[in-house]
């Protein structure tokens, strides 16, 4: 395993106690750093299971999984790990656990054993970062699901981790927390170079990931950039997935004989490809 | 069966140093059979108003009728009344309770005091209207069911109790793309179907291009807009401006007239933007 790559899945299979089959089965993938990685599927697909095998909440059946260089079926890699790779959920209310929001983002800190001088400022970035510095003395149950969300990221940036999981961290949101939270993480993606894993299931959210990852029945069922992946329409539809609706819109007007291109994603390429086919007579 | 809302004012702890007023002077009515979207940001007021409307809240001021019947008024059965405006909260799966599916949907039936046999039927036709095959799901345990699964059961269990009027707040919200647009359509059928009046709370405005006849905008405690879906998405601005979607079929409509596009200025539905960019193409307009 080479120096940039963060996450490496070798042929890893999950399966719960007493169930019949895997929920993820011989699934390999590699994650390199700097990555934003979506990961679709439908509720049951594995998606989830994967998530929590990348953070060692569950250790595989078979295969391995290194994250960070480190073995997750090590017991003694298990802090080392979750320092490393942080995890957001989906509700908002179940991830926040102190009365005031710089304690709850401390908290992750003070279980490593950070001392106050270090601890404090390092929630103030952290704070910071996600743009809620003003809210660092507040109640957490006073804000919004979108500002509790960037709570919980900055409770893990705080961590300084490398890698950064979320579990359909906006599905629970309303579309401005929606937006606030993926560009937060986007941005720390960005600038800070995080790696992160985005499970959604909005197709918008997943075309603007640099790769997606398909899962279905516990397997990775196609990987690719969204350009690559969307185009698909009639085998996400298989795998009961959207895609983004200008994609759709494409491939509908290529189906009557439009010479679109088929990886269109948002509203502003669609229009420039009807200005192409369609281009208006110049004013007179 | 109508709902007539007048002049409906709400305030939270009125008189107190941090009274809030949630709903400001909001009047409308609804008719039967419609299917009324309720739309606005996140502590616009909308979830207040639906508590309104089958008497879990009061207001400060101003009235809900039901049918010309003061809901709040001192001689009406509020008990009889509600049980005809069904009220489905936020992720209803949470207040699952019983053993099984069956024994869940009947509960409410069952307080109504109906006969074992009524119950049965009411039960049998709930699971067949959010569509969970009796057989297959009756006697299984709901917490063994999807998460999809187990809001159709909540639904059911609301459905069962034979309402007039069914208000669904945010019901498709944390649902894959699979569980929702099996809500979507059982709510489809509902009201092609039964034609039973739905109002329904969502930031999804797919969702109500898809659905709605009808559209209340909420912003800050007021009614800003109650239009036909055709006529409130022809406002983007407005939209936009209190903080919510377009739907993306409005939003390239809007995009392409903005660069000098001959089209109509209210599609708002995928279908008619695919038919007017193939009429442009094929040159049926002039382009």
């Amino acid at each position: 395993m080479d120096q940039q790559t963060r996450i490496q899945a070798d042929q890893v299979s999950y399966t719960y106690e007493e169930a019949a089959a895997p929920a993820l089965s011989k699934a390999s993938v590699t994650i390199r750093e700097g990555e934003f990685v979506a990961v679709l599927g439908h509720n049951g697909s594995g998606k989830s299971t994967l998530a929590k095998l990348l953070n060692a909440l569950y250790v595989p059946t078979e295969g391995k999984i290194l994250v960070c260089g480190f073995d997750t079926a090590q017991d003694s890699h298990v802090w080392e790990i979750r320092r490393r790779a942080g995890m957001i959920f989906q509700n908002p209310d179940n991830q926040i656990v102190a009365t005031i929001v710089k304690e709850d983002v401390a908290f992750g800190l003070e279980n490593l054993g950070v001392p106050t001088e270090e601890m404090i400022p390092r929630v103030e970035s952290a704070l910071a970062a996600v743009h809620m510095s003003r809210f660092a003395d507040s109640a957490p149950h006073m804000l919004s699901g979108g500002q509790k969300q960037r709570v919980a990221v900055a409770g893990i940036l705080a961590m300084e981790p490398s890698v950064l999981i979320a579990d359909e961290a906006t599905a629970m949101l309303d579309p401005s927390g929606r937006r606030e939270v993926l560009d937060t993480v986007r941005a720390l993606n960005r600038q800070k170079g995080i790696t992160v894993v985005w499970i959604t299931h909005f197709m918008e959210e997943a075309a603007e990931a640099d790769r997606i990852l398909v899962i279905s029945d516990g397997q990775i069922v196609s990987e690719g950039t969204p350009r690559e992946v969307f185009p698909h329409v009639d085998r996400m539809r298989e795998l009961h997935l959207d895609v983004p609706r200008m994609t759709a819109l494409a491939a509908d007007l290529r189906r009557e004989g439009m010479p679109i291109r088929e990886d269109v994603l948002t509203v502003e390429e669609m229009v420039k490809e009807v200005e192409r086919l369609c281009p208006l007579k110049s004013a007179t | 069966m109508s709902i007539e809302v007048r002049h409906l004012t709400h305030t939270y702890g009125e008189g107190s140093a941090l009274s809030t007023v949630a709903l400001n002077d909001i009047s409308f009515t609804i008719q039967e059979g419609e299917f009324v979207g309720i739309v606005g940001h996140t502590g616009s007021g909308k979830s207040t108003l639906v508590q309104h409307l089958n008497g879990l809240l009061k207001p400060t001021s101003g009235q809900v009728l039901v049918d010309g019947e003061d809901l709040n008024g001192e001689k009406v059965n509020r008990r009889v009344l509600r049980q005809r405006i069904g009220l489905v909260f936020q992720y209803p799966e949470y207040q699952l309770f019983e053993e099984t599916v069956a024994k869940d949907i009947a509960f409410g039936p069952k307080n109504q005091g109906l006969s074992t046999a009524k119950i049965d039927a009411r039960v049998h036709h709930a699971m067949e209207s959010v569509h969970l095959d009796y057989q297959k799901y009756a006697e299984k345990s709901p917490f063994e069911l999807s998460g999809g699964q187990m809001r159709r059961v909540a639904i059911a269990g609301v459905l069962a109790m034979a309402p007039k009027v069914l208000i669904l707040d945010e019901p498709t919200a944390g649902l894959d793309p699979r569980g929702r647009d099996r809500i979507l359509s059982m709510l489809e059928e509902l009201r092609d179907r039964e034609h039973t009046t739905i109002l329904m709370v969502s930031h999804s405005m797919e969702d109500m291009a898809r659905l709605a006849t009808r559209l209340l905008v909420i912003a800050e405690g007021k009614l800003v807009a109650d239009d036909t879906p055709r006529a409130v998405f022809a406002r983007p601005d407005l939209l936009t401006r209190i903080g919510l979607d377009v739907p993306e079929a409005a939003k390239l409509c809007a995009a392409l007239r903005g660069k000098g596009y001959d089209l109509p200025p209210d599609l708002y539905r995928m279908e008619e933007v695919r038919n007017a960019l193939l009429a442009l193409w094929k040159g049926a307009d002039p382009c």
